[in-house]
Protein backbone atom coordinates (compact mmCIF):
# COMPACT_ATOMS: atom_id res chain seq x y z
CA UNK A 1 0.00 0.00 0.00
CA UNK A 2 1.79 2.99 -0.95
CA UNK A 3 1.44 6.57 0.88
CA UNK A 4 2.00 8.41 -2.60
CA UNK A 5 -1.42 6.95 -3.95
CA UNK A 6 -2.85 9.37 -5.49
CA UNK A 7 -6.11 7.81 -7.11
CA UNK A 8 -9.05 5.13 -5.82
CA UNK A 9 -9.94 2.44 -8.10
CA UNK A 10 -14.17 3.03 -7.43
CA UNK A 11 -16.32 0.14 -8.79
CA UNK A 12 -19.78 1.52 -9.19
CA UNK A 13 -22.90 -1.01 -10.07
CA UNK A 14 -23.89 -0.13 -13.48
CA UNK A 15 -27.26 -0.82 -15.51
CA UNK A 16 -30.32 -2.41 -13.81
CA UNK A 17 -30.92 -6.11 -11.93
CA UNK A 18 -28.74 -7.80 -14.94
CA UNK A 19 -26.02 -4.78 -15.00
CA UNK A 20 -22.41 -5.54 -13.57
CA UNK A 21 -19.87 -3.75 -11.92
CA UNK A 22 -17.69 -1.58 -13.83
CA UNK A 23 -14.09 0.24 -12.12
CA UNK A 24 -13.06 3.67 -12.92
CA UNK A 25 -10.04 5.72 -11.76
CA UNK A 26 -11.03 8.67 -9.52
CA UNK A 27 -8.47 11.19 -8.57
CA UNK A 28 -7.60 10.63 -4.52
CA UNK A 29 -7.80 13.90 -2.35
CA UNK A 30 -7.50 14.93 1.61
CA UNK A 31 -11.09 15.43 2.43
CA UNK A 32 -13.49 13.12 0.30
CA UNK A 33 -16.94 11.56 0.46
CA UNK A 34 -18.13 8.53 -0.92
CA UNK A 35 -20.87 11.03 -2.61
CA UNK A 36 -17.84 13.20 -3.82
CA UNK A 37 -16.75 10.73 -5.64
CA UNK A 38 -19.32 9.10 -7.35
CA UNK A 39 -20.29 13.21 -8.56
CA UNK A 40 -16.58 13.07 -10.07
CA UNK A 41 -17.24 9.76 -12.20
CA UNK A 42 -20.77 11.38 -13.45
CA UNK A 43 -19.30 14.91 -14.37
CA UNK A 44 -15.68 13.48 -15.80
CA UNK A 45 -16.34 10.21 -16.77
CA UNK A 46 -19.72 9.44 -17.92
CA UNK A 47 -22.75 11.33 -17.28
CA UNK A 48 -25.11 8.60 -18.01
CA UNK A 49 -23.96 7.30 -14.18
CA UNK A 50 -27.60 7.31 -12.11
CA UNK A 51 -27.51 8.28 -8.46
CA UNK A 52 -29.45 10.21 -6.22
CA UNK A 53 -28.55 13.16 -3.68
CA UNK A 54 -30.16 16.20 -2.35
CA UNK A 55 -28.56 18.29 0.72
CA UNK A 56 -25.21 17.17 0.88
CA UNK A 57 -25.00 17.89 4.17
CA UNK A 58 -26.43 14.48 6.01
CA UNK A 59 -30.24 15.78 6.53
CA UNK A 60 -32.16 14.50 4.07
CA UNK A 61 -31.01 10.68 3.51
CA UNK A 62 -31.66 10.92 -0.31
CA UNK A 63 -27.74 9.14 -1.24
CA UNK A 64 -28.09 6.36 0.68
CA UNK A 65 -26.16 3.51 -0.99
CA UNK A 66 -24.02 0.11 -0.20
CA UNK A 67 -20.89 1.04 0.29
CA UNK A 68 -18.10 -1.80 1.18
CA UNK A 69 -21.22 -3.79 1.42
CA UNK A 70 -22.41 -1.56 3.96
CA UNK A 71 -25.67 0.70 3.54
CA UNK A 72 -24.93 4.02 4.35
CA UNK A 73 -25.14 7.66 3.61
CA UNK A 74 -22.56 8.05 0.85
CA UNK A 75 -22.36 12.31 1.97
CA UNK A 76 -21.41 11.37 5.66
CA UNK A 77 -18.99 8.60 4.63
CA UNK A 78 -15.81 9.75 4.23
CA UNK A 79 -13.63 7.75 1.70
CA UNK A 80 -10.18 7.82 4.62
CA UNK A 81 -12.63 5.83 6.39
CA UNK A 82 -13.75 2.89 4.11
CA UNK A 83 -11.45 2.59 1.31
CA UNK A 84 -9.34 -0.51 1.71
CA UNK A 85 -6.59 -0.74 -0.28
CA UNK A 86 -7.54 2.36 -2.09
CA UNK A 87 -10.66 0.67 -3.33
CA UNK A 88 -14.55 1.27 -3.22
CA UNK A 89 -17.49 -1.09 -4.15
CA UNK A 90 -20.37 1.38 -4.43
CA UNK A 91 -24.11 -0.38 -5.03
CA UNK A 92 -27.81 0.46 -4.72
CA UNK A 93 -29.43 0.16 -1.78
CA UNK A 94 -30.46 -3.54 -1.06
CA UNK A 95 -33.72 -5.05 -0.58
CA UNK A 96 -35.53 -2.65 -3.50
CA UNK A 97 -35.54 -3.11 -6.80
CA UNK A 98 -33.41 -1.47 -8.87
CA UNK A 99 -34.23 1.70 -11.47
CA UNK A 100 -30.85 2.18 -12.26
CA UNK A 101 -26.98 2.16 -11.76
CA UNK A 102 -26.66 3.57 -7.84
CA UNK A 103 -30.82 4.18 -7.77
CA UNK A 104 -33.06 2.07 -6.19
CA UNK A 105 -36.94 1.90 -6.71
CA UNK A 106 -37.69 3.15 -3.08
CA UNK A 107 -41.52 2.84 -3.78
CA UNK A 108 -42.08 -0.52 -1.70
CA UNK A 109 -40.17 1.01 1.02
CA UNK A 110 -42.81 3.75 0.94
CA UNK A 111 -45.84 1.53 0.25
CA UNK A 112 -45.03 -0.55 3.35
CA UNK A 113 -44.81 2.80 5.23
CA UNK A 114 -48.41 3.19 4.55
CA UNK A 115 -49.61 -0.19 4.67
CA UNK A 116 -48.46 -0.21 8.04
CA UNK A 117 -50.68 3.10 8.98
CA UNK A 118 -47.47 5.06 9.36
CA UNK A 119 -49.73 8.30 8.25
CA UNK A 120 -50.82 10.35 11.46
CA UNK A 121 -54.38 10.36 11.48
CA UNK A 122 -56.23 13.94 13.63
CA UNK A 123 -58.49 14.23 15.40
CA UNK A 124 -58.73 17.91 15.71
CA UNK A 125 -59.26 20.91 13.38
CA UNK A 126 -57.16 24.01 13.17
CA UNK A 127 -60.50 25.86 15.29
CA UNK A 128 -60.19 23.30 18.10
CA UNK A 129 -57.70 24.63 21.22
CA UNK A 130 -53.95 23.10 20.72
CA UNK A 131 -53.36 19.61 22.39
CA UNK A 132 -51.36 20.12 25.65
CA UNK A 133 -48.52 17.30 25.14
CA UNK A 134 -46.17 16.63 28.21
CA UNK A 135 -42.80 16.12 26.94
CA UNK A 136 -41.68 14.23 29.94
CA UNK A 137 -45.16 11.82 29.62
CA UNK A 138 -43.36 8.06 28.88
CA UNK A 139 -45.77 8.01 26.01
CA UNK A 140 -44.48 11.16 24.17
CA UNK A 141 -40.73 10.33 25.32
CA UNK A 142 -41.24 6.51 23.70
CA UNK A 143 -43.05 8.51 20.79
CA UNK A 144 -39.67 11.43 20.57
CA UNK A 145 -37.03 8.42 20.96
CA UNK A 146 -37.85 7.32 17.54
CA UNK A 147 -39.35 10.56 15.92
CA UNK A 148 -36.31 11.66 14.15
CA UNK A 149 -36.52 9.08 11.04
CA UNK A 150 -36.32 10.81 7.43
CA UNK A 151 -37.22 7.82 5.83
CA UNK A 152 -33.74 6.94 3.93
CA UNK A 153 -34.14 3.33 3.40
CA UNK A 154 -30.92 2.50 4.97
CA UNK A 155 -32.64 0.41 8.00
CA UNK A 156 -34.47 -1.49 5.31
CA UNK A 157 -31.39 -2.70 3.52
CA UNK A 158 -29.54 -3.63 6.03
CA UNK A 159 -32.87 -5.77 7.60
CA UNK A 160 -31.94 -9.80 6.90
CA UNK A 161 -35.70 -10.53 7.84
CA UNK A 162 -36.96 -8.18 4.84
CA UNK A 163 -34.51 -9.79 3.03
CA UNK A 164 -35.94 -13.56 3.86
CA UNK A 165 -39.54 -11.96 3.90
CA UNK A 166 -41.45 -9.97 1.40
CA UNK A 167 -44.32 -9.32 3.35
CA UNK A 168 -42.15 -7.94 6.28
CA UNK A 169 -43.56 -4.30 6.60
CA UNK A 170 -39.26 -3.05 7.85
CA UNK A 171 -38.11 -1.60 10.57
CA UNK A 172 -38.72 1.90 9.31
CA UNK A 173 -42.27 1.64 8.77
CA UNK A 174 -42.82 -0.06 12.31
CA UNK A 175 -40.88 2.36 13.53
CA UNK A 176 -42.89 5.16 12.32
CA UNK A 177 -45.77 3.26 13.59
CA UNK A 178 -44.52 2.98 17.24
CA UNK A 179 -44.21 6.89 17.33
CA UNK A 180 -48.00 7.39 16.10
CA UNK A 181 -48.82 4.24 18.80
CA UNK A 182 -47.55 6.41 21.74
CA UNK A 183 -49.59 10.25 20.27
CA UNK A 184 -52.58 10.67 22.06
CA UNK A 185 -53.73 12.66 19.22
CA UNK A 186 -53.62 9.95 16.94
CA UNK A 187 -57.05 7.84 15.98
CA UNK A 188 -55.96 5.74 13.32
CA UNK A 189 -54.55 3.01 16.61
CA UNK A 190 -57.30 0.78 15.86
CA UNK A 191 -56.56 0.22 11.89
CA UNK A 192 -53.17 0.71 13.05
CA UNK A 193 -52.58 -2.35 15.61
CA UNK A 194 -53.96 -4.49 13.33
CA UNK A 195 -51.81 -3.83 10.33
CA UNK A 196 -48.85 -3.87 12.59
CA UNK A 197 -50.19 -7.25 13.67
CA UNK A 198 -50.79 -8.46 10.23
CA UNK A 199 -48.32 -11.27 8.48
CA UNK A 200 -44.98 -8.88 7.88
CA UNK A 201 -46.56 -6.78 11.26
CA UNK A 202 -44.06 -6.20 14.07
CA UNK A 203 -43.93 -10.65 15.09
CA UNK A 204 -41.66 -10.82 11.80
CA UNK A 205 -39.06 -8.76 13.54
CA UNK A 206 -36.07 -11.38 15.02
CA UNK A 207 -34.30 -8.40 16.75
CA UNK A 208 -30.86 -8.97 14.52
CA UNK A 209 -30.18 -4.62 15.59
CA UNK A 210 -28.87 -4.65 11.90
CA UNK A 211 -31.26 -1.53 11.73
CA UNK A 212 -29.78 0.02 14.54
CA UNK A 213 -26.37 -0.91 13.85
CA UNK A 214 -27.26 0.83 11.01
CA UNK A 215 -28.86 3.69 11.35
CA UNK A 216 -27.47 7.11 10.82
CA UNK A 217 -29.37 8.96 12.83
CA UNK A 218 -28.67 5.93 15.86
CA UNK A 219 -32.39 5.49 16.05
CA UNK A 220 -33.15 1.95 17.48
CA UNK A 221 -36.05 0.54 15.66
CA UNK A 222 -36.18 -2.68 17.53
CA UNK A 223 -37.05 -1.16 20.70
CA UNK A 224 -40.01 0.19 18.68
CA UNK A 225 -40.89 -3.03 17.35
CA UNK A 226 -40.83 -4.45 20.96
CA UNK A 227 -42.63 -1.87 21.77
CA UNK A 228 -45.24 -3.15 19.31
CA UNK A 229 -44.99 -6.46 20.39
CA UNK A 230 -45.93 -5.54 23.80
CA UNK A 231 -48.63 -3.39 22.67
CA UNK A 232 -50.60 -5.73 20.24
CA UNK A 233 -49.92 -8.44 22.79
CA UNK A 234 -52.32 -6.43 25.17
CA UNK A 235 -54.49 -5.70 22.48
CA UNK A 236 -55.11 -8.66 21.62
CA UNK A 237 -56.09 -9.75 25.33
CA UNK A 238 -58.65 -7.06 25.57
CA UNK A 239 -60.11 -7.82 22.57
CA UNK A 240 -59.03 -4.81 20.22
CA UNK A 241 -57.43 -6.61 17.84
CA UNK A 242 -58.91 -10.03 15.55
CA UNK A 243 -55.71 -12.23 15.65
CA UNK B 1 -26.66 -11.17 -11.83
CA UNK B 2 -28.25 -8.74 -9.36
CA UNK B 3 -26.32 -5.85 -7.48
CA UNK B 4 -24.54 -7.81 -4.99
CA UNK B 5 -21.85 -6.27 -2.69
CA UNK B 6 -18.83 -8.80 -2.51
CA UNK B 7 -19.27 -8.93 1.12
CA UNK B 8 -22.20 -8.58 3.55
CA UNK B 9 -20.70 -6.58 6.17
CA UNK B 10 -24.03 -6.44 8.12
CA UNK B 11 -23.54 -9.99 8.94
CA UNK B 12 -20.33 -9.19 11.20
CA UNK B 13 -22.91 -7.72 13.67
CA UNK B 14 -22.96 -9.84 17.17
CA UNK B 15 -26.34 -10.19 17.21
CA UNK B 16 -27.15 -10.88 13.58
CA UNK B 17 -25.08 -14.01 14.69
CA UNK B 18 -26.53 -14.50 18.04
CA UNK B 19 -29.86 -14.79 16.22
CA UNK B 20 -28.58 -17.47 13.79
CA UNK B 21 -27.03 -19.15 16.43
CA UNK B 22 -30.06 -19.41 18.14
CA UNK B 23 -32.02 -20.51 14.72
CA UNK B 24 -29.74 -23.14 13.90
CA UNK B 25 -29.88 -24.74 17.62
CA UNK B 26 -33.50 -24.31 17.67
CA UNK B 27 -33.32 -26.03 14.31
CA UNK B 28 -30.94 -28.98 15.97
CA UNK B 29 -32.76 -29.57 19.01
CA UNK B 30 -36.10 -30.08 17.24
CA UNK B 31 -34.31 -32.68 14.81
CA UNK B 32 -32.80 -34.35 18.17
CA UNK B 33 -35.72 -34.86 19.80
CA UNK B 34 -37.36 -37.24 18.29
CA UNK B 35 -34.68 -39.01 18.58
CA UNK B 36 -34.04 -38.68 22.11
CA UNK B 37 -37.58 -39.45 22.72
CA UNK B 38 -37.30 -42.72 20.41
CA UNK B 39 -34.37 -44.26 22.84
CA UNK B 40 -36.11 -43.09 26.29
CA UNK B 41 -38.77 -44.66 24.89
CA UNK B 42 -36.82 -48.27 25.03
CA UNK B 43 -37.23 -48.33 28.54
CA UNK B 44 -41.08 -49.60 27.85
CA UNK B 45 -39.34 -53.03 26.82
CA UNK B 46 -37.53 -52.78 30.26
CA UNK B 47 -34.57 -51.58 31.60
CA UNK B 48 -32.11 -53.74 30.05
CA UNK B 49 -33.26 -52.20 26.28
CA UNK B 50 -32.49 -49.17 27.36
CA UNK B 51 -29.26 -50.16 29.22
CA UNK B 52 -28.11 -51.34 25.60
CA UNK B 53 -28.40 -48.62 23.77
CA UNK B 54 -27.04 -46.26 26.64
CA UNK B 55 -24.00 -48.94 26.38
CA UNK B 56 -23.79 -47.80 23.31
CA UNK B 57 -22.90 -43.89 24.09
CA UNK B 58 -20.43 -44.98 26.07
CA UNK B 59 -18.31 -43.96 22.83
CA UNK B 60 -16.15 -40.86 23.80
CA UNK B 61 -16.93 -38.98 20.23
CA UNK B 62 -20.85 -39.55 20.96
CA UNK B 63 -20.13 -37.47 24.32
CA UNK B 64 -18.14 -35.27 22.52
CA UNK B 65 -21.65 -34.91 20.76
CA UNK B 66 -23.59 -35.04 23.65
CA UNK B 67 -21.60 -31.86 24.93
CA UNK B 68 -22.86 -29.87 21.90
CA UNK B 69 -26.15 -30.91 22.00
CA UNK B 70 -25.88 -29.55 25.80
CA UNK B 71 -24.22 -26.55 24.66
CA UNK B 72 -27.14 -25.62 22.25
CA UNK B 73 -29.77 -26.07 24.73
CA UNK B 74 -27.89 -23.77 27.01
CA UNK B 75 -27.46 -21.41 23.92
CA UNK B 76 -31.13 -21.58 22.73
CA UNK B 77 -32.16 -20.91 26.31
CA UNK B 78 -30.26 -18.25 27.08
CA UNK B 79 -30.48 -16.66 23.96
CA UNK B 80 -34.27 -17.20 24.39
CA UNK B 81 -33.65 -15.42 27.89
CA UNK B 82 -32.00 -12.59 26.56
CA UNK B 83 -35.23 -12.16 23.97
CA UNK B 84 -37.80 -12.41 26.11
CA UNK B 85 -36.49 -9.06 28.59
CA UNK B 86 -35.71 -7.64 25.01
CA UNK B 87 -39.47 -7.82 24.06
CA UNK B 88 -41.16 -7.75 27.33
CA UNK B 89 -39.16 -5.54 29.45
CA UNK B 90 -38.04 -1.84 29.09
CA UNK B 91 -35.27 -1.34 26.50
CA UNK B 92 -31.57 -1.73 27.87
CA UNK B 93 -28.27 -1.41 26.06
CA UNK B 94 -25.55 -3.94 26.25
CA UNK B 95 -27.29 -6.50 24.55
CA UNK B 96 -23.62 -7.53 22.26
CA UNK B 97 -22.53 -7.89 26.11
CA UNK B 98 -25.44 -10.02 27.06
CA UNK B 99 -24.86 -12.25 23.75
CA UNK B 100 -21.57 -13.15 24.05
CA UNK B 101 -21.79 -13.89 27.70
CA UNK B 102 -24.99 -16.46 27.03
CA UNK B 103 -22.70 -18.09 24.73
CA UNK B 104 -19.86 -18.23 27.12
CA UNK B 105 -22.30 -19.38 29.90
CA UNK B 106 -23.56 -21.88 27.76
CA UNK B 107 -19.64 -23.20 26.95
CA UNK B 108 -19.05 -23.46 30.21
CA UNK B 109 -22.19 -25.88 30.96
CA UNK B 110 -21.30 -27.89 27.93
CA UNK B 111 -17.52 -28.34 28.98
CA UNK B 112 -18.66 -29.09 33.00
CA UNK B 113 -20.84 -31.78 31.50
CA UNK B 114 -17.96 -33.37 29.01
CA UNK B 115 -15.75 -33.44 32.30
CA UNK B 116 -17.92 -35.33 34.07
CA UNK B 117 -18.97 -37.82 30.67
CA UNK B 118 -15.52 -38.58 30.11
CA UNK C 1 -53.00 -15.51 13.81
CA UNK C 2 -49.84 -13.95 14.55
CA UNK C 3 -50.46 -12.57 17.79
CA UNK C 4 -51.91 -16.01 19.07
CA UNK C 5 -48.62 -17.94 17.70
CA UNK C 6 -46.57 -15.35 18.99
CA UNK C 7 -48.02 -15.52 22.37
CA UNK C 8 -47.86 -19.09 22.45
CA UNK C 9 -44.75 -19.72 21.49
CA UNK C 10 -43.29 -17.29 23.78
CA UNK C 11 -45.46 -18.16 26.80
CA UNK C 12 -44.52 -21.86 26.52
CA UNK C 13 -40.38 -20.37 26.42
CA UNK C 14 -41.00 -18.67 29.44
CA UNK C 15 -42.47 -22.14 30.87
CA UNK C 16 -39.66 -24.10 29.72
CA UNK C 17 -37.09 -21.60 31.24
CA UNK C 18 -36.85 -23.13 34.63
CA UNK C 19 -37.70 -26.85 32.97
CA UNK C 20 -34.78 -26.49 31.10
CA UNK C 21 -32.50 -25.05 33.55
CA UNK C 22 -34.06 -28.30 35.78
CA UNK C 23 -32.85 -30.57 32.95
CA UNK C 24 -29.55 -29.25 32.09
CA UNK C 25 -28.78 -29.38 36.09
CA UNK C 26 -29.80 -32.96 36.37
CA UNK C 27 -28.19 -33.86 33.54
CA UNK C 28 -24.92 -32.63 34.50
CA UNK C 29 -25.68 -33.98 37.74
CA UNK C 30 -26.48 -36.94 37.26
CA UNK C 31 -23.79 -37.56 34.47
CA UNK C 32 -20.74 -39.60 35.57
CA UNK C 33 -18.22 -40.99 33.57
CA UNK C 34 -21.64 -41.68 31.25
CA UNK C 35 -24.92 -42.87 31.88
CA UNK C 36 -26.68 -45.89 32.57
CA UNK C 37 -30.36 -46.67 32.39
CA UNK C 38 -30.41 -47.18 35.71
CA UNK C 39 -29.48 -43.84 36.18
CA UNK C 40 -32.13 -42.41 34.76
CA UNK C 41 -34.95 -44.99 35.49
CA UNK C 42 -33.91 -44.88 39.24
CA UNK C 43 -34.97 -41.09 39.25
CA UNK C 44 -38.26 -40.94 37.39
CA UNK C 45 -39.80 -44.68 37.67
CA UNK C 46 -43.15 -43.97 39.76
CA UNK C 47 -42.42 -40.48 40.37
CA UNK C 48 -45.65 -38.38 40.04
CA UNK C 49 -43.23 -35.54 39.90
CA UNK C 50 -41.20 -36.29 37.10
CA UNK C 51 -43.97 -37.51 35.52
CA UNK C 52 -45.62 -33.98 35.85
CA UNK C 53 -42.27 -32.44 34.92
CA UNK C 54 -41.71 -33.95 32.02
CA UNK C 55 -45.32 -34.19 30.93
CA UNK C 56 -45.55 -30.59 30.99
CA UNK C 57 -42.13 -30.18 29.10
CA UNK C 58 -43.35 -32.69 26.20
CA UNK C 59 -46.39 -30.48 25.98
CA UNK C 60 -44.36 -26.84 26.00
CA UNK C 61 -41.78 -27.99 23.43
CA UNK C 62 -44.73 -29.80 21.30
CA UNK C 63 -46.09 -26.27 20.74
CA UNK C 64 -42.76 -24.03 20.88
CA UNK C 65 -40.80 -26.05 18.07
CA UNK C 66 -43.42 -26.02 15.36
CA UNK C 67 -43.65 -22.26 15.62
CA UNK C 68 -40.35 -21.87 15.45
CA UNK C 69 -39.84 -24.17 12.79
CA UNK C 70 -42.99 -23.04 10.57
CA UNK C 71 -40.84 -19.26 10.46
CA UNK C 72 -37.77 -20.94 9.24
CA UNK C 73 -39.45 -22.94 6.28
CA UNK C 74 -41.30 -19.50 5.67
CA UNK C 75 -37.70 -17.43 5.61
CA UNK C 76 -35.65 -19.57 3.90
CA UNK C 77 -37.11 -22.65 2.19
CA UNK C 78 -39.42 -22.59 -0.68
CA UNK C 79 -41.91 -23.71 1.22
CA UNK C 80 -44.76 -20.66 2.06
CA UNK C 81 -48.14 -20.62 3.87
CA UNK C 82 -50.42 -23.99 4.20
CA UNK C 83 -47.19 -25.70 3.16
CA UNK C 84 -44.91 -24.41 6.20
CA UNK C 85 -48.23 -24.51 8.37
CA UNK C 86 -49.19 -28.41 7.48
CA UNK C 87 -45.21 -29.28 8.15
CA UNK C 88 -44.60 -27.65 11.15
CA UNK C 89 -48.58 -29.16 12.50
CA UNK C 90 -46.84 -32.56 11.32
CA UNK C 91 -43.53 -32.01 13.82
CA UNK C 92 -45.72 -30.98 16.44
CA UNK C 93 -47.73 -33.88 16.55
CA UNK C 94 -44.76 -36.37 16.31
CA UNK C 95 -42.81 -34.28 19.06
CA UNK C 96 -46.49 -34.70 20.98
CA UNK C 97 -46.40 -38.80 20.19
CA UNK C 98 -43.31 -39.61 20.78
CA UNK C 99 -42.69 -37.59 23.87
CA UNK C 100 -46.06 -38.57 25.82
CA UNK C 101 -44.59 -42.20 24.78
CA UNK C 102 -40.89 -41.66 26.23
CA UNK C 103 -42.28 -40.11 29.49
CA UNK C 104 -44.49 -43.23 30.41
CA UNK C 105 -41.54 -45.43 29.33
CA UNK C 106 -39.71 -43.53 32.51
CA UNK C 107 -41.98 -42.96 34.45
CA UNK C 108 -44.55 -45.84 34.63
CA UNK C 109 -43.38 -48.52 37.22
Amino acid sequence: MSNARSELRVSLWRGGEDGRYETYAVPLRENQTVLDVVTWVQRNLDSSLAYRFACRVGMCGSCAMTVNGRPRWTCRTHVSRVAEGGRLEIGPLENLPLIKDLAADMRPFFEKWQQARGAFAPSKTRHDPIEKIRADSPARRAADAAIECINCGVCYAACDTVRWDEDYLGPAALNRAWTLVNDVRDTANAERLEAVAANGGCHACHSHQSCQEHCPLALNPTASIAGLKRRTMLGFLRGEIEA
Amino acid sequence: MRAVPLKHQHRTNLLWLSALVHRLSGLALAIFLPLHFWALGLALHGEASLGNFLRWTDDWFVKLSEAGLVFLLAVHLLGGLRLLVVENLAWRGGQKQLATLAAAISAAIAFVFLVRAL
Amino acid sequence: MNVRLYIAQRLTAAVMVPLVAVHLAVIVYATRHGLSAADVLSRTRGSMAWGLFYGIFVVAAAIHAPIGIRTVLAEWSPLQGRGADLVATGVGLLLLALGLRAVAAVVLP
